[in-house]
């Protein structure tokens, strides 16, 4: 399948809307994600006076790591400000916001919380548009970050993408780069619908080439983030990267895999997603969740119904256990899967039964460049 | 606008009636066991703090210190059938009601000799064989299960109390409120203490409630409430000793707002700059454990040098218990998949 050109050498190019004439520049701008979450949260408020962000600690010293800065200088306390810990108390009010014309945005420290305000999202919010026959809608963006490593342990951690995406009514969002953060993010706050955005923590401080201004990337469109030609992998979040990490070292062992990332969990790039598996015949599917009923089952089972005679291998996922985290490091280390497990799968879809050869494992070893900066906080 | 807690303890509004009998006259060999476990809990909070720095351990770590007076105070009131459940910020509760430094530690070092072999952490320490139910890593959230410890007690003659600690953050939770509607509708015997630090994260109390006198918001509920200066012991214990026996003899639950202050920030990585150095400082004079030693010096229960022997004691012993959790192992791999299911 045909690549639209980079922006970039070397960065492989998105499926991101045509920008306004003047919009972008074609200079390299590099910007850490937590930046490019910041950027649009600008970018959105600026263009639409009915929006405002609010959540625990968004205006507090920390800014949600860096995200939310600037933006009460700028709009002013009565569009950007901390909450009570009242998660479903304000997930209501939202909401009700929302029917009555604004534009909301949430911020959760951690998607565990959200699970307070289940009611409100998935009885309320997910089905307005539909109940109403169309006539209402709920236009609310609430922006989830899952914790991963440092200890954050079974109530901090959790990646819930899958419990969201099984609701009808909501849209499920979860950017790989920061590229793909700020204009999926923009896409969030402009569209009618409740939409659940999932920031992976350790994405926050890796940089991407970041365009200035306005621009969209479209919800419900994947993209290709490698090409290859043996086996598809299906990744998501911070998934994406430990893919390419796995992607760099099967070439030493002349395994040439493609790299699809969804970007959005729902609406889902279906087509994409087909095209990748019946070009290759072999598919792994990894997610930053749980094994059971999540999203890499989904995949597996869209690629059962709708292309099973083009596939040469069974299907394998990387996922987590199914366990809680635990949070000593000790089982922390062996509860994520990385870029040699990726490898492992890829290797097996290839027929090499599971082992993975010694270039390839020498070549991730090698690889000093953690996936994503450790952090030590905060909290 | 902030109100200083030192005023806000000062008030004695809604104050119910004390049990005969004052806990500043406590004999000595018992005031001097509580001002033993109040240091323990300082020295181990303030050990913690430094191999937190020295990056031996990670992760949450909400240090305790500076509100030791409310959970060493309450928690000595209890016998072996009473029950404590606590939030995140749970170091202190798990060492007032018994759990040993070592275990603690060591569930810090993320150890197999851990409190909860290591996959809790400090959010998560629990403890069956003293009836510790835990830390909670989410807001608000162990608060109704305190009513159903108080079920179980009630509705399995167990003749006990369950004390259910909170911050002042957490009264803002719509469970919160909800558990005390039932605690005082199916009179449940629970004493439920909301720790007010003054703080939830950077969020200070009259940021987050209309309300900022805590304990009026349970007043609603027909139950007794009340406010004390949490970091004077005595006030502390005086207080909740009434409502303990009412709650294990007539089933009454009750609230108490304890004001107290944390003297460091929310968790390791918060450093703290929505409070000034003055404002750190003035509370850090009514430092619970010293108006403590003051009582028993004056009371001449003991000599400063027996005080110094105290603390040098509980020193050691958390020293021991970083030696302990240093040298005990990990947990094995296999642990990962154990536990799951009962
Ligand atoms: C439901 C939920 N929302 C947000 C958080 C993040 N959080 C952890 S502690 C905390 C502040 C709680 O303050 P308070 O109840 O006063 O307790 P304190 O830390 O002062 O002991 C917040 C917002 C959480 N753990 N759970
Ligand atoms: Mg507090």
């Amino acid at each position: 399948m045909s690549v639209p050109v980079s922006r970039r050498a070397g960065v492989p190019a998105r499926h991101a809307e045509p920008a306004a004439p003047g919009d972008i520049s074609d200079a390299v701008r590099m910007r850490a994600f937590r930046q490019a979450i910041n950027e649009a949260l600008h970018e959105a408020m600026a263009r639409d006076d009915r929006t405002f962000i609010m959540g625990e600690g968004v205006d507090d010293p920390k800014l949600i790591f860096g995200s939310t800065a600037g933006l009460k200088e700028r709009f002013g306390p009565e569009r950007v400000f901390d909450i009570p810990l009242s998660e479903n108390g304000m997930t209501g009010v939202i909401i009700g916001a929302a029917l009555a014309g604004m534009r909301p945005i949430m911020t959760h420290q951690r998607i565990d919380f959200t699970l307070y305000a289940m009611d409100q999202i998935a009885n309320h919010a997910a089905k307005r548009c539909y109940a109403s026959g169309g006539r209402q809608s709920v236009p609310i963006t609430i922006r989830a970050l899952v914790g991963c490593g440092w200890g954050q342990g079974p109530q901090h951690s959790q990646s819930l993408q899958s419990v969201f995406a099984h609701i009808p009514g909501l849209k499920v969002v979860m950017p790989s780069s920061a590229y793909d953060a700020k204009g999926l993010l923009i896409s969030s706050i402009e569209d009618n619908n409740p939409v659940i955005f999932i920031e992976h923590r350790r994405l926050y401080e890796i940089e991407d080439d970041v365009p200035d201004g306005h621009y969209k990337v479209p919800l419900g469109r994947g993209v290709v983030k490698c090409e290859g030609k043996d086996v598809t992998v299906v990744a998501v979040s911070l998934m994406v990267f430990e893919s390419i990490r796995a992607r760099q070292a099967l070439a030493e062992a002349g395994i040439d895999a493609e790299i699809v990332d969804p970007r959005t969990i729902k609406p889902l790039d279906v087509n994409l997603i087909l095209e990748s598996v019946r070009k290759t015949g072999r598919l792994v599917i990894v997610d930053t969740a749980w094994k059971t009923c999540g999203f890499s089952a989904e995949i597996a089972a869209l690629a059962a119904e709708e292309c099973f005679g083009a596939l040469k291998a069974p299907i394998r996922r990387v996922t987590l256990p199914d366990v809680p985290t635990p949070t000593t490091s000790a089982l922390e280390k062996i509860y994520y899967p990385g870029a040699l497990d990726i490898a492992r799968a890829a290797c097996d879809v290839m027929g090499l039964g599971g082992k993975v050869p010694p270039a390839v494992e020498a070549s991730i070893a090698g690889m000093t460049t953690p996936t994503a900066p450790q952090f030590f906080g905060p909290f | 606008m902030k109100t200083s807690a030192a005023k806000l303890a000062a008030s004695r509004a809604a104050r119910p009636p004390a049990d005969p009998g004052r806990s500043s006259d406590l004999p000595g060999p018992k005031l001097l066991e509580i001002y033993r476990t109040m240091v323990r809990l300082r020295k181990f909070e303030e050990r913690c703090y430094q191999v937190y720095l020295q990056r031996k351990i990670g992760g949450f770590c909400h240090i305790y210190s500076g509100q030791e007076a409310v959970a060493v105070g309450m928690i000595s009131l209890l016998g072996p059938q009473d029950y404590v459940i606590t939030a995140y910020r749970d170091h202190g509760q798990a060492l007032a009601r018994g759990l040993s430094v070592k275990a603690c530690m060591a569930e810090l070092y993320g150890k197999a000799t851990g409190c909860s072999r290591g996959k809790g952490g400090s959010m998560h320490f629990f403890d069956t064989s003293v009836r510790f139910m835990g830390g909670h890593g989410i807001v608000g959230a162990h608060v109704p299960l305190a009513c159903g410890i108080g079920w179980a007690i009630k509705h399995q003659d167990q003749k006990g109390v369950c004390l259910c600690f909170f911050g002042d953050g957490a009264m803002n939770q719509g469970a919160v409120h909800e558990a005390l509607n039932l605690a005082s509708l199916y009179k449940l015997p629970v004493v439920f203490v909301c720790e007010n630090n003054g703080y939830a994260m950077g969020t200070a109390v009259a940021r987050g409630a209309a309300e900022e006198n805590i304990y009026l918001r349970a007043n609603s509920y027909k139950m007794p409430t009340c406010r004390v200066d949490g970091n004077n012991l005595f006030e502390v214990m005086d207080v909740t000793g009434g409502l303990i026996r009412r709650a294990r003899e007539e089933f009454q639950p009750s609230f108490v707002e304890a004001v107290t202050y944390r003297f460091r920030g929310h968790s390791m990585s918060d450093p703290g700059s929505y409070r000034t150095r003055e404002e750190v400082d003035a509370h850090k004079a009514r430092d619970p454990i010293a108006q403590v030693a003051q009582h028993i010096l004056k009371q001449k229960h003991a000599a400063s040098g027996d005080l110094d022997e105290i603390d040098a004691e509980e020193s050691a012993s958390v020293e021991e218990s970083v030696k302990f959790a240093e040298e005990s192992p990990p947990p094995s791999p296999d642990a990962l998949y154990e536990d799951i299911y009962a």
